[in-house]
């Protein structure tokens, strides 16, 4: 690997009109069976089939079907979805078509977050360009397909990017999730069958109807086909966006990077997992360490507490507070790291607040309070003795 | 409030819910630009929002306190924001939350007197790899040192007041 993986290596490359024209040559099925056949999984984390996906929303019964594109990157270390949408946003209103075709909905919706405001004019501008171009609107490329996307924006809550609190948001409601099932592909805005796909998940539709699902599935691993992107961050010598295939090793990616003396790493955000430099030789797929894309390096003078304190504190506050466990749970974890740096944290407690981590996980009602335990389970299970018996500048 | 703003506040609400809809939906749409042109969503125009969409104004109001970038509270015509995630954490954001701090002379959560200047934290602004990063309204800035935060607060205030710069002006006196 060269210093060619950094940016937006095989986008850049794609031509969406070719794609696009490409997609609107085959049948609904064919398109899907296509898409099934890249193995491609979302690319916002989660790593749901998005084959799988559009199948259930095209099966599914519906007068007005909605195609949404999750442009809400609020994942702490999270900013590739900003270069795409800076540098190829073609791509992605390429592949969100697609999917209009796929499912039969005749309309898109780009739910971008607030901070992102100033992306909108341009990507207004792009959206223009491409209704005048007939690459939107009621005859798309001259087919019978009909299609149009609008751009409505967030206002500031990590929460809207789970998809059923973003479909609550684009409803004029709080941003809290919903029970899920039913899903979106079932019952999603306005009740209609609706599929909602990461940014770079559309970008990667594109890619794949301009190259085929054949090249697509051969970059990669078995079980994590194509290019992704990565975010990286923090302590090494060349932070911003790269490009590697699925599988590459933890060790790789910060040789890559320079963060080779990192203490840890961060992967998937506040909502994902320390990896300590033990386990450097892991791999970042869906088969190992699953991630959206966020890398966070810490270095060696790092203080461990310090990071789980922030990501907790990130936590407490993009709480929804709709359930227990997330409301409660995340501001008791944040009172503990407290403790643990004021030095009065028993290990009976600390082992307390382990099991608290693990009913928040089992019992909280969306991905944010699933997840937002494990930096600080992950935290204590490799730096507990760092983290503990501190003095804080007590005296004896 | 006066009576003439008020009549400007209901006009605008009633022009932003015909361009919007009249619909649940357009709730969000409509408080954004609320918020935008006024910096504030008052009790008068959550009423007058829930009045159009057919909706109780507590339904209004737990949307505006729900969502970050909404509020009650008057904040000023600038709002600024500086991210406080990890990656600005580790790249100094302290030291540009006292420069801030100092050269407003408020604390975080305030408005300056003069109502221009609003200080608040932000989560991930998606900025990580060029932090410490701030928003000003809807503008980002990135890679902010201390000695930027005057430059930064400079260019607001040439925007009003008596150190107003207008662009016009410029272009008269150069033809």
């Amino acid at each position: 690997m060269s210093a060619t993986r950094k940016g937006l290596v095989t986008f850049a490359a794609i031509d969406h009109a070719a794609a696009l024209a490409t997609a609107l040559a085959k049948s609904r099925g064919e398109i899907i069976a296509e898409v099934t056949a890249s193995k491609l999984k979302g690319r916002g984390g989660a790593g749901f089939p998005t084959g799988v996906k559009w199948n259930l929303a095209a099966a599914a019964r519906g007068d007005a079907k909605y195609v949404i594109c999750n442009a809400d990157e609020g994942e702490p270390g999270t900013f590739k979805d900003r270069v795409i949408l800076s540098e190829v946003p073609d791509l992605v209103f390429a592949g969100m078509t697609i999917g209009g075709v796929a499912i039969g909905a005749p309309r898109g919706i780009v739910y971008l977050r607030g901070e992102y405001a100033y992306l909108r004019a341009q990507l207004e501008a792009v959206l223009a360009r491409r209704r005048a171009a007939k690459l939107l609107g009621p005859s798309v490329m001259g087919t019978a397909v009909s299609f149009d996307i609008e751009i409505r924006m967030g206002s500031g809550a990590y929460v809207c990017g789970e998809e059923t609190a973003l479909i609550e948001s684009l409803e004029g409601q709080r941003g809290e999730p919903r029970n899920r099932p039913p899903f979106p592909v079932d019952t999603g805005l306005q009740g209609q069958p609706t599929i909602v796909n990461n940014v770079e998940t559309f970008a990667c539709v594109a890619a794949i109807f301009a190259r085929g699902a054949a090249w697509f599935a051969s970059i990669g691993t078995e079980k994590s086909t194509g290019p992704k992107l990565f975010s990286i961050s923090g302590d090494c010598a060349r932070p911003g966006v790269y490009e590697f295939p699925m599988g590459i090793t933890v060790a790789d990616l910060l040789k890559e990077v320079g963060g080779e003396d990192a203490k840890a790493v961060q992967i998937g955000g506040a909502s994902g997992r320390c990896v300590p430099a033990s386990e450097f030789a892991r791999t970042i797929s869906y088969e190992d360490i699953s991630t959206g894309g966020s890398v966070i390096v810490f270095g060696p003078q790092r203080d461990m507490l310090a990071v789980a304190k922030n990501f907790m504190e990130f936590f407490v506050e993009e709480s929804c507070g709709q359930c227990t466990p997330c409301r409660e749970g995340n501001a008791k974890l944040l009172e503990g790291i407290e403790m643990l740096e004021e030095g009065r944290c028993s290990a009976a407690y600390l082992d307390e607040l382990l099991t608290l981590g693990e009913v928040m996980q089992n019992a909280s009602k969306c991905g944010l309070g699933q997840s937002s335990p494990n930096a600080f389970l992950s935290i204590v299970a490799h730096y507990r003795d760092e983290l503990m018996g501190r003095s804080h500048g007590r005296a004896r | 409030m006066l009576q003439t703003e008020q009549q400007r506040l209901k006009e605008d609400i009633g022009r932003w819910v015909e361009r919007y809809g009249a619909q649940r939906s357009s709730l969000i749409p409509v408080l954004q630009e609320v918020q935008a042109k006024y910096t504030e969503i008052s009790e008068y125009a959550m009423q007058e929002v829930a009045d159009h969409l057919g909706i109780h104004p507590v339904e209004v109001y737990s949307v505006v306190t729900f969502y970050s970038f909404l509020g009650e509270e008057h904040r000023g015509k600038f709002v600024i924001r500086l991210c406080r995630t990890i990656s600005c954490d580790m790249a100094g954001k302290e030291r540009i939350a006292s420069q801030l701090e100092n050269d407003l002379g408020i604390r975080f959560g305030e408005t300056t007197r003069d109502g221009k200047f609003t200080l608040q934290w932000a989560n991930c602004i998606g900025m990580c790899d060029q932090g410490p990063a701030l928003l000003v309204n809807d503008n980002v800035f990135t890679g902010v040192t201390s000695e930027k935060v005057h430059d930064i607060l400079q260019l607001c205030r040439k925007s009003f007041g008596p150190l107003a710069v207008h662009g016009n002006r410029h272009e008269e006196a150069r033809r």
